[in-house]
């Protein structure tokens, strides 16, 4: 079978043209959480272009970066990077391999669990969700018993309406999950 | 004759964290519209937009989840407000994708009917005028600096923001409240966001130097106009002071809430938020 390169996958996942990077490291520099990362932005880019796919899909950077676009709007060349770090968690989740960070793939998949039963975030169900995945029962207990004193915690969740098509759409993710793991 | 009142309906699309952790925002939302004869419609069967989550996880379900409140909105044949920045930067990319790519959208919307962000909104010249007849207390004396975050200004080619990177709207209008909003270089730097749950030590990094960085400047008050800066700042500043030996205690405010004081409405006893600004001399000095 013809593998496509990973430096084609990510460009068509993302729609992004990654030729254009030359390595100013404007994105590193501006980056909020670069410190936190093991792999600076501009780095992922390099070793995207390399195809050094376990490397970039394991790494921590693709699920530190908070989403900021501050790299997307500074870079000279367009690239659109805060997209691609989203194209490389999406293609990360469906190559199986292990992820540099434990707790943040599985928060945003109790999110959409939550969204799936529920069709909205109900706070509460999403962090005691999160807890029981995660078994840290003590942080932020009293943080939470301040904010339920000054009514800032829901205890039920809204009913809404819509669930049928929630489920829909949930639906359609998964077979185009199957879809795409098996090619 | 008497003269007719004017009132603008609106869709309304609270999203998740205004029936929680940002109940005041909805709440003052709700209060500064109608005394600006603004008549709010709660979208009817709204789902969560998908934010933070479905966008790293995958795009088509990002723009699904999306695009499903936004097809309700047009049917509803009125513009739709969007308080919380998360949903609105999730709506204007489900609508990008809708003008770029049509056939993949399950639920269609045609932009017949716009998406506003409630900060942009009421600081139109045209709100700008109407909130300027109604300021019935103006906040003189309160200093603050107001802290736009990272959505609400970027990427400018959704929210159509020009000076992305020093942004004077939200200055604008707590100048013409009355209040001071001191220039500072933090406006627009990012606080952590959805981090806060997984990897509290970033947000308290990032959310601690925006707070140092405001006592800095002197502010009495941080101002914003998204649910998850103003918790991360609000909640963390104990813990945040433990770390950086500096006292950082300070308020964070929704701009609606100064708004809503501005125009009479009165702070609740117990205050909105973790750190209260009821001892504020120039909030106590009001009653």
């Amino acid at each position: 079978m013809d593998q496509k390169s990973f430096l084609t996958e990510v460009m068509e996942v993302s729609g992004q043209n990654l030729q254009a990077c030359y390595q100013c490291q404007k994105c590193s520099a501006g980056c909020p959480v670069a410190y936190a990362m093991d792999l600076l932005p501009n780095q992922i880019l390099r070793h995207i272009q390399y195809g050094h796919r376990e490397k970039v899909l394991g790494s921590k950077t693709i699920w530190i970066c908070a989403s900021c676009y501050t790299c997307s709007v500074r870079c000279p060349n367009d690239i659109d990077i805060a997209r691609i770090m989203d194209s490389l968690r999406e293609i990360a989740l469906r190559s199986g391999i292990q992820p540099g960070e434990k707790e943040i793939p599985v928060f945003h998949s109790v999110f959409l669990d939550t969204i799936r039963s529920k069709g909205r975030i109900h706070e509460l169900s999403l962090i005691l969700q999160f807890k029981s995945k995660t078994k840290d029962f003590f942080k932020d207990a009293a943080l939470g018993w301040k904010m339920y004193r000054k009514g800032k915690i829901k205890l039920f969740p809204s009913k809404f309406g819509g669930g049928k098509e929630i489920k829909e759409i949930f639906k359609g993710f998964e077979k185009r999950e199957e879809a795409g793991s098996q090619s | 004759m008497e003269e007719v009142k004017r009132v603008k309906e609106l869709s309304y699309y609270p999203g998740c964290s205004l029936h929680g952790t940002a109940r005041e925002y909805d709440e003052s939302i709700r209060g500064v519209s109608e005394l600006l004869d603004l008549r709010l419609y709660e979208l009817e069967d709204w789902t969560c937009c998908g934010a933070s989550s479905a966008h790293c996880t995958n795009e088509d379900l990002a723009i699904d989840l999306a695009s499903r409140n936004l097809a309700i909105a047009e049917r509803s044949g009125r513009d739709l407000l969007v308080p919380c920045v998360a949903c609105y930067s999730r709506f204007k990319w489900a609508e990008k994708a809708s003008h770029e790519t049509p056939q993949k959208i399950h639920f269609p919307y045609h932009g017949k009917f716009p998406i506003r962000y409630v900060l942009d909104f009421f600081c139109e010249e045209s709100m700008l005028e109407e909130i300027k007849k109604r300021i019935s207390r103006p906040l003189k004396g309160l200093k603050v600096v107001c802290y736009y975050g990272c959505l609400t200004v970027r990427p400018p080619q959704i929210t159509g923001i020009k000076e992305y990177e020093n942004p004077q709207h939200m200055d604008r209008l707590m100048d013409l409240l009355g209040a001071e909003p001191i220039p500072w270089s933090y406006k627009t730097d990012c606080c952590g966001a959805s981090l806060v749950m997984t990897r509290t030590d970033i947000v308290k990094k990032l959310s601690g130097k925006l707070l140092s960085m405001a006592k800095e400047a002197e502010a009495e008050g941080v101002v914003t106009g998204c649910p998850m800066c103003q918790a991360n700042l609000d909640t963390r500043q104990e813990e945040v002071e433990k770390e950086v030996g500096n006292p950082v205690e300070i308020p964070i405010f929704y701009f609606t809430e100064l708004m809503g004081l501005a125009m009479g409405i009165r702070i609740p006893k117990n205050g909105w938020d973790v750190i209260s600004p009821i001892p504020l001399k120039s909030l106590a000095k009001r009653d």
